[in-house]
């Protein structure tokens, strides 16, 4: 491992399925909902890694594998070469220090019967060695001050608080124990469109000031590629394509990239009667039933009878320099396509 | 400029005055309501002389009712007098100070009843619901078993089986309570279901808290309000409950002081002499309605669904 | 708020002397709450002509959904209470109709899709039945043909296999079908002005993208008048003909939806639009528009936006800007507008 590309997380072959069952008192398995089945991918120190999908794609369970919320059917997610997944107790404990997370609803994410001082100092109560019990209080409004928080408000309640207001105080106590890496599960979509800018700008400016590490799961877009060097596209529980912002946004290979960035509005009225639409028929398919081969199949205008026989694996294609799981990968440019 | 921005738009917002806001919890918020809600005011204000009168019999009554000495038979099913004002009893008791006197039964009986099944159900039921599967299973079965009998009829079979002799408050309060914690249970745990699946709860666990801290911490204070009101409730419900087996001879037995013992020795000559049956009725009647009262305007103030 | 006067003269409808087919005229709202009075809306005057889309754009608490709830009629007063403006609908002001003229209008010539539409249906009813409603009750139609209008209806917003899943309950639909079911009951009654809340905020992008162009689609067969109401930028700027900017109850900007996106004349506006993260500044900080959006219950003096306003000056802390006319077809509402408008064609 060379300094400027150690991977400070590696994903491997990551399954979560959840099982059907039916019957009351003896319950038979009658399936099972893939939301996850078989991700990789790396994160490196320092980097974000953007996670883009639609409802049901298996961001958010992701999400809860990578934090140890949920555990995987199969597969690895080794923080700094340990494996959290396989961790219980103190270990798990310990290495959940590294990794924290930001939640995308304000409103819920914070327990409405305790203080703000509570709620960001709750951290150093449960990890009891990582601040001396007499200096918690001043760690806590050090914190609030870090996310631009008036540290005077430590007394009072989430609800006097704005949505904005509230989504700092989530990423203060993300912060507490100093993680290297942070999963950012939606954290602006709850928000006004006036505040989501404020937010976008404090977490990166959080990134260079801790050197942090974010997973950055969203369904905007233009959100995601703002902040994130690298991009996966994720489509029924796999990641379809995966690539650098530009590889991803101006040299697309997955059709379903190229649907989903060709349905992406643009905020510019300029020339919308000549803009070229991809438009996907109908919903994505059931996680509990998906198309044989290639998932996207049913929805994708290229499909032959290869994609229903043969799932195409993630991989480099010919005529690209990125990953992606089309039998028939080819470059188009549907953002600047006129 | 990005500190610079960040730090000035905080500062923009904390500096706004927040003048219909009260710097609060939601219990205190809570409280905010109760302190203008009229049923509050007067159910609060007749448990509170209630609450005095268990205390503190002599400060209503300078008869002590226990004092045998004070009855005089040759007075017996005297009416209203100035010196008896709720007449006497058969034995030539004074019935005004009895009634106050068996104050004290009453509000042991609810209030222990009222306290033992809400905190064994509400614990219960927050293992039940925090732990689901087998947990789950074992204590819900076992609720559901005790759910299906009767409350005051198992309590009746319950008193009968043990035997008068043995029979007192404590009884009372034993059996009362048995029958009482399913239902404070299965509210409990349907709270703690509802809360543990928050996001709020979600961020404690990526924190690493452990099961007690997300439970007591967590968990709790956001499930206990349905329990709170419940219990306020069943305060009546048992008080009620208490004059019922008392008056059917299993509750507390005599020289214990009860308004369900005074109305049940009084029913055999109420043509004759009402008194002795009517004040402990009212008396019995005015306490639970009390509490009704109360349980209601903490019903209303703790409803999130009216927030 | 005393300027109800001058953005009249930007419809030009109205100029000509006749009437736009909907015109909402110096609008107030309040709700009676716990906390004091709320002032939702504050002198909102906007219109809509046939196979006209108007964007209203605003943050939460902006006021957008409350005017749409009042032209539709379905506030619940009290808490609400309209005190001043009209709705006008082919000249005839709503609010001063009497109830039973109006349940006429609602639904059936004006009609309404919502954000959530899981919610909006009933879940014990039948889609078929629920849209078939509309028939039964307003021409009184028997069941039979009110079911075959439904499944006209059904293929009309292009749901698949519309004659085997007419006796589908809403919960075996998916989200974008809801929302389409929403549509097909809407448009039920060929109605001349549709207002969509939100009607793509809870779908996915590929989808929201069927919807748009389905709303697209409905319109120009019947010529309704849209009015879409959104806090998406995107959205706005792929559909509208003209937009209405709604800040704290009022609207701060109106303009057709060119000359908003080019130039925009009020700093709300402007700030909306420098925020969205665009490709040639990546990897900068993006603009933010600093503080947060107004507390209804406590407005700031003056123009409600200067708190977080780059050019403000003193004026603006006590005086309430009119909408100011830009040009003949636009307003703003900001004093310095002249000064936006400038820095803004880039």
């Amino acid at each position: 491992m060379t300094a400027p590309t150690e991977s400070i997380l590696e994903v491997r072959d990551l399954v979560k399925h959840f099982p059907l069952n039916y019957g009351v008192v003896f319950k038979r398995q009658v399936g099972a909902i893939k939301a996850v089945d078989g991700v990789s991918f790396d994160l490196r120190r320092g980097e974000t890694l953007g996670v883009v999908g639609e409802s049901g794609c298996g961001k958010s369970t992701l999400a809860k594998l990578l934090m140890a919320l949920e555990r995987p059917t199969s597969g690895s997610v080794r923080i700094n070469g340990r494996d959290i997944t396989t961790a219980r107790g103190a270990e798990l404990k310990r290495m959940r220090r590294n990794i924290q997370m930001v939640m995308q609803d304000p409103y819920t994410s914070l327990n409405p019967r305790m203080t703000v001082g509570d709620i960001v100092g709750e951290p150093f109560e449960i990890h009891s060695d990582v601040a001396p019990k007499g200096g918690r209080r001043q760690r806590v409004q050090e914190l609030l001050e870090v996310v631009g928080l008036n540290p005077d408000h430590i007394n009072r309640y989430p609800h006097q608080f704005s949505g904005g207001q509230r989504q700092r105080i989530g990423i203060a106590r993300g912060l507490a124990l100093q993680p290297e890496i942070i999963i950012c599960d939606e954290p602006v979509s709850a928000l006004d469109v006036s505040i989501q800018a404020q937010v976008m700008n404090l977490l990166e400016r959080l990134q260079n000031e801790f050197n942090l590490a974010y997973i950055f799961i969203a369904h905007d877009l233009s959100v995601v590629r703002h902040i994130s060097d690298r991009i996966a596209v994720m489509y029924l529980g796999k990641i379809v394509e995966l690539g650098n912002d530009t590889e991803i946004y101006d040299n697309p290979t997955h059709p379903y990239t190229q649907a989903l960035l060709s349905a992406v509005p643009v905020p510019d009225p300029e020339g919308r009667e000549t803009r070229q639409r991809i438009i996907l028929q109908g919903d994505p398919p059931s996680p509990a039933n998906p198309p044989s081969g290639c998932h996207f199949r049913t929805r994708c205008w290229k499909a032959q009878d290869v994609c229903a026989e043969q799932e195409p694996a993630l991989e480099v294609r010919p005529g690209s320099a990125h990953p992606s799981a089309c039998h028939f990968a080819e470059v188009r440019d549907v953002v600047n396509a006129e | 400029m990005s500190n610079a921005t960040v730090a000035e738009s905080a500062k923009d917002k904390d500096a706004r005055p927040e003048k219909a806001r009260r710097p609060a919890s939601l219990w205190s918020d809570a409280w905010h309501d109760l302190r203008r809600n009229k049923v509050f005011i007067l159910g609060s204000i007749l448990v509170l002389i209630l609450l005095l009168m268990a205390a503190f019999p002599s400060l209503f009554s300078s008869v002590n009712a226990y004092d045998p000495s004070t009855c005089d038979l040759s007075n017996a099913r005297e009416g209203i007098t100035s010196k008896h004002w709720f007449g006497t009893d058969n034995l030539g008791c004074d019935t005004y100070s009895r009634v106050i006197y068996g104050a004290r039964v009453s509000v042991i009986v609810g209030i222990a009843t009222s306290l033992i099944s809400a905190v064994v159900g509400g614990g219960l039921g927050l293992l039940a619901g925090y732990y689901s599967r087998w947990v789950d299973v074992l204590l819900s079965r076992l609720a559901e078993i005790f759910f299906a009998i009767p409350s005051v009829l198992g309590a009746l079979l319950f008193l009968s089986a043990i035997g008068r002799e043995n029979a007192g408050a404590f009884t009372v309060v034993l059996s009362l309570a048995v029958l009482a914690w399913p239902l404070i249970l299965r509210i409990m745990r349907a709270a703690v279901i509802s809360a543990k699946n928050q996001d709020y709860v979600t961020a404690a666990r990526a924190l690493g808290a452990g099961p007690g801290r997300i439970m007591l911490r967590h968990i709790m204070p956001n499930a206990i309000a349905p329990v709170i009101v419940t219990a306020t409730l069943n305060l009546g419900v048992f008080i009620a409950a208490e004059a019922g087996l008392s008056f059917l001879g299993v509750g507390v037995q005599p020289p214990t002081i009860s308004w369900g013992l005074m109305i049940g020795d009084a029913r055999r000559r109420f043509l004759e002499a009402p008194e002795p049956l009517i004040f402990p009725a009212i008396f019995l009647s005015i306490t639970v309605l009390a509490f009704v009262m109360l349980g209601d305007a903490v019903r209303d103030a703790l409803d999130p669904k009216l927030r | 708020m005393k300027n109800p006067s001058v953005d009249t003269h930007l419809l030009p409808a109205e100029r000509a002397g006749d009437e736009p087919l909907l015109a909402v005229d110096n609008l107030h709202v309040e709700f009676q709450t716990r906390q004091g009075v709320v002032r939702a809306v504050n002198g909102v005057s906007y219109s809509v002509d046939a196979g006209e889309t108007l964007a209203v754009l605003g943050e939460s608490g902006s006021g957008k959904s409350v005017t749409a709830q009042a032209i539709m009629g379905i506030l619940d007063m009290p808490p609400a209470r309209i005190p001043k403006g009209e709705v006008r609908f082919h000249g005839t002001d709503l609010l001063t109709m009497p109830d039973d003229a109006r349940g006429q209008i609602r639904g059936r010539r004006i009609a309404m899709i919502f954000q959530d539409a899981l919610s909006a249906l009933n879940p014990v009813f039948t889609v078929g039945w629920q849209i078939g409603e509309m028939f039964r009750v307003h021409q009184g139609m028997s069941k039979r043909d009110a079911r075959r209008k439904a499944v006209e209806l059904m293929d009309r917003v292009r749901i698949p296999g519309a004659k085997s899943r007419v006796d589908d309950f809403p919960h075996q639909f998916s989200g974008g079908m809801r929302q389409r079911i929403m549509i097909a009951m809407a448009i039920a009654l060929d109605p001349e002005i549709l207002i969509a809340d939100e009607p793509t905020t809870a779908l996915d992008v590929t989808v929201q993208a069927q919807i748009m162009g389905l709303l697209a689609e409905l319109q120009q067969e019947s010529d309704m008048g849209l009015i879409l109401i959104t806090h998406d930028l995107g959205v706005v700027a792929d559909v509208a003909d003209k937009i209405a900017v709604m800040y704290g109850g009022r609207i701060v900007e109106n303009a057709s939806v060119f000359d908003g996106y080019r130039a925009p004349a009020h700093p709300y506006t402007k700030g909306l639009l420098e925020s969205i993260p665009r490709v040639d500044l990546k990897g900068q900080e993006l603009y933010a528009i600093k503080g947060m959006p107004p507390n209804l219950l406590d407005m700031p003096t003056g123009c409600a936006f200067h708190p977080r306003c780059p050019y403000r000056k003193e004026n603006c802390v006590t005086d309430a800007p009119p909408l100011y006319t830009v040009s003949d077809t636009r307003g703003s509402a900001c004093h310095y507008w002249r000064e936006v408008l400038d820095d803004g064609s880039n």
